[in-house]
This record gives C-alpha cells, structure tokens and sequence, in this order.
C-alpha cells in the first residue's frame, strides 16, 4: 500500500516535468481561473463597504414647529431612538442648523447677504434620523406621523427625498443581483476552461491508459499519477496566484483608498490570508483533481 | 486451463451493411501448460482471438473459461488481477510513450507491488537476454523497431506470467533475432508457461514442432499436435 502510493507520487512528478510546457500551459490557466475565483472573494467586502457607505448618506429629517423647546425635543429623540428600525438620531438645533448653512456656503455672497437681510435664524431645530436600511425609512416615518408628538412636527423631509431613497435602495438590490449572476457565470467559465484544460492534456495519455489497463494495472495504480499532476498544478498555481494577488492588494492600495477612503484592500487581503488561501487551495487543486478523476475514466473502460 | 467455447465475435460495419465475421463459431481447449501456435493469413481471426482472451473485447457468442472462470463476466475492477496473470506482446508493440524502456518493462511489477530491489534486478535481467541493456533509459520513440518488439516481449515476461499471449513478436525482427526470441519462448514453456503465439511465419512455426491451430475466415480448419504450416 506504502510503496504503490510512493510509485504514485514519484510517477505523478515525473510525468509533471516530462511534459512541462503542457504543465506550465495548464498552471498558467489555472492562474487565471483562481485569479478570478480570488477577485470575487475580494470584491465581496469591497462591495459591501461601498453599500454601506451609500447606506450611510441616507437619512431623513424632522423639522419641529419654531416655538417648541429643546426639552420637548430631547423627549421625542429618546422616544425615537427606542423604535427598534432606528439606528441614531441626532438632535440640531436652529444654532447648529444655522451654523451648518453658514459653514456649507460662507463663500456664496448672495445667500450670505439675504441671510443677513433677514435678521433673525430662519432654520428650524431638527432630528436626523438614520434607520438601519433604506427600506425601513417608510416604517419609521408611519410611526412619526401616529405618535403622540406628530403635533410638535413642522414637516418631516422624508416625502421629498423618497425617489432618492427608492432609487438607492434598488440601486443597491440591482447591483447585488447583477454580482451575483456575474460571479456565477464567470465561475462556471472558470471551471469549464479549467476542466477543458486538464481533458485535453490527460486526452494525450488516453492510449496509454489504456495500455495500463490491459497489462493489468488497477484504476487507482493509473489514475494515482493524474490526481497526482493535477494537484501539482493545482498548487503551483495557487503559489503563483498568491503573489500575484499580494502584489495587486499592496500596489493598488494607496490608489484605491484616493478614491474610497475606507477600503483598504490590503488590510482585507491581509485579514483574510488564511480564508483567501483555503479558497484558492480548494479552487487549485479541487479543479486539478476533480478535472483529472473525470477526465482519466473515460479510458479505464477497456 | 483455457477454455474456448463456440466464440462467434462480429464487428458490426460503420456503413450499416454486410457486418465482419472475423471468429465464427471457434472452439479449443489449451489444457495445463502448453506451447500453441495460431496461424492463419492476415484477417483470419488470430489478433481477434488474443483480444477476447484478454478480455479487451467481449465475443457476440460463446465463452471463454479461464480456470473455470469466465473471463467476460469478470468486473471492471476486477479485470487487472486477470490480466496480471497473461502477458501480452502486442502487435502493434503498444509501449507507453511517455516512460523509458526500463520503466515500460518495470511498470507491471511496480503495479503488482513488488519490491525495488526486485524490480531492479528482474528488470536488469531482462534487459540483458533481450539485449537492451544499453537502451534502458531511452524512450520508445528512440528505440528501432526491432528494439520496440524486444522491449515489448520483454515486458510481456517480467512478471513470470501464467500466460504469455504473442501476437507476431517477430514481424520486425531479422532472423538472428527471431530464433533468439523463440529460444526464449521455448525456454518460458519449459519453465511451466503456456505460449499462445499467433504468427504468419512459416519458417518459425516448421522449426518449432508444436501445436498448430490454423484459422482461416474465422473458423478453425486444422488442429494439429505436431503441427506444421499449411495454408
């Protein structure tokens, strides 16, 4: 058993480096296919990061009626951060509010002069409230509307920011179900070429195998060696697809986070090494194997 | 030992018509050791015959009992243990490609698991009485043809099979070479082997002295125990 699986090995090896520019063609595929299996799993966090940052941007405010103390309003904050779809709620007041605008457009002369004019803060105290998903917004405005404060309200902006919110929210369920479908073709791709790849090099031993079989070699005896070259394959591309991916993550990182400030793919690399590299391990030398098992069957049949 | 029963094995023809009878209705007995030649002009079944033997091909009728044992209702799984008990000079040599004339010769035993030391040895061994010693490491594409059928027959030996099945071992080979390859069958019958040699060489079946079963359009027309060639 011992020495058969030795024979195994040792054949498998050598029938790698007999046929190297076969073998290098075929790690060389698998490169790409793990490549690919290894840009799905990092766009993954990278997309939710950038789901969560839109996510974020939304939020609704209530405008409280002029004559209506910050008291009553600081009641109604704690009443509302107690509904169980609010994530936080922010308490302006018609300081802040007027503070904000000055700050946002203290270089736009025409509204700095007719606020001015006007003599008095023109802004209304309000809550900022951010729900934990866009969709629960329309929820929590129905609860504000039929709550026992729904007087002290002047208006709540949610009616006008409605389409924005809609049109994100199924922005964000698009785009989720677009990566989805993509990430399963280009996966079912992936692995075609790569079983395609691995039949028509194993497609150049079929006589042989046959041979195999009719001198009396067991099927383990023949297929060992394949599952062998297929692993060998497998793991060298997986080397090989590691440094290429370290090199993208640790290059592109700066570039990446001048345009996203809060991605970093090379934090995300690195946390999650040991997952990214079972992933690869598994897409390398499962392919490999599983390519090779179906591929030599065929000629085991005589 | 080897039982033959009324085999019939037609090919069905691509085209739909007319299918090939290449054995029809054959029947012979090969008790205990025996030395048997099968001869018969080119079509005539013999190359048919050593496939069914080696379960490569299953026949269209009859039966063949390999110590009481049919060997086309064997399982796949089950076919190398048969087939480490025959072995087979093909035709057409059939030598692994991609291994060297060592290793094509040493890939049985490595399969059977013998020892390296044994391997080594027997594969040595080998090598020197088929006169291969110095084209071991090659690869068959570098070898002669003369030397493709000696590493061929050579492998056919190594593992001291049961059954030794030879499907013209001498086409290629020039005459010193011939009566050395038959000395050496001779000498493996002696040793308690069957011999089942299909040939079309007159000279090598008159000198040999053996049984002759001749084959012709598929059927047996002559089974002689001394026999001698005649077409």
């Amino acid at each position: 058993m011992f020495i058969s699986l030795k024979r195994i090995i040792k054949t498998g090896w050598k029938g790698f480096r007999r046929n190297i520019g076969l073998s290098l063609a075929t790690i060389l595929i698998m490169v790409i296919v793990i490549c690919l299996a290894t840009l799905l799993f990092l766009l993954n966090p990278v997309s939710k990061i950038l789901i969560a940052d839109i996510k974020e941007k939304v939020d609704i405010s209530v405008y409280f009626k002029e004559d209506i103390s910050s008291e009553y309003i600081l009641e109604v904050e704690s009443e509302i951060s107690k509904i169980p779809e609010v994530k936080d709620v922010e308490y302006i007041s018609k300081d802040q509010a007027l503070e904000k605008f000055i700050e946002k457009h203290q270089d736009d002369p025409v509204l700095m002069e007719s606020l001015t004019e006007l003599g008095f803060n023109p802004f209304l105290a309000s809550l900022n409230i951010r729900a934990w998903d866009p969709s629960q917004y329309e929820q929590v405005v129905n609860l504000l509307e039929t709550s026992s404060f729904r007087n002290l309200i002047d208006k709540v902006d949610y009616y006008e920011r409605k389409p924005v919110i809609e049109k994100v929210f199924s922005m964000i369920s698009g785009l989720n179900k677009i990566g989805i479908f993509f990430s399963i073709v280009f996966a079912a791709i992936a692995v075609l070429i790569a079983f395609n790849t691995i039949r028509i090099a194993i497609y150049n031993s079929g006589e042989e195998i046959s041979i195999m079989r009719l001198v009396g070699a067991s099927n383990w005896f023949i297929r060992g060696p394949f599952l062998i070259q297929g692993i060998v394959i497998g793991f060298i591309a997986v080397l090989i697809t590691l440094l290429i991916t370290f090199g993208l993550c640790y290059g592109f990182d700066a570039r990446i986070k001048t345009i996203a400030s809060d991605i970093s793919i090379y934090s995300i690399f690195i946390s999650n090494f040991f997952f990214l590299f079972l992933i690869q391990l598994a897409t390398g030398i499962g392919l490999g194997m599983i390519s090779s098992y179906i591929a030599v069957r065929k000629y085991l049949k005589i | 030992m080897l039982l033959i029963q009324n085999i019939t094995k037609v090919y069905p023809s691509r085209t739909g018509n007319n299918p090939t009878i290449a054995l029809d209705d054959v029947s012979f007995t090969i008790k205990g050791k025996e030395f048997v030649s099968i001869v018969g002009k080119s079509g005539a079944g013999k190359t048919t015959l050593l496939k069914l033997l080696l379960a490569e091909e299953k026949p269209s009728k009859g039966q063949i009992l390999f110590d009481d044992l049919d060997i086309h209702k064997i399982k796949t799984s089950q076919l190398p243990k048969l087939r480490q008990r025959i072995g087979t000079v093909f035709q057409d040599y059939k030598l692994f490609p991609s291994k060297t004339t060592y290793e094509n010769v040493a890939y049985i035993m490595e399969a059977m698991g013998a020892s390296e030391d044994e391997i080594q040895r027997d594969v040595s061994q080998i090598l020197d009485i088929v006169g291969l010693t110095d084209r071991a490491d090659n690869f068959p594409d570098e070898l002669s043809g003369g030397e493709k059928q000696r590493a061929a027959i050579a492998r056919a030996l190594i593992h001291r099979p049961d059954i030794i099945l030879a499907d013209e071992p001498f086409g290629n080979l020039d005459p010193y070479h011939t009566f050395d390859i038959i000395r050496l069958l001779v000498k493996i019958y002696k040793l308690d082997t069957t011999v089942i040699l299909a040939t079309h060489d007159k000279e090598v079946i008159n000198s040999l002295g053996k049984r002759v079963i001749t084959l012709d359009q598929g059927k047996v027309v002559r089974d002689e125990e001394r026999g001698r060639f005649i077409l």
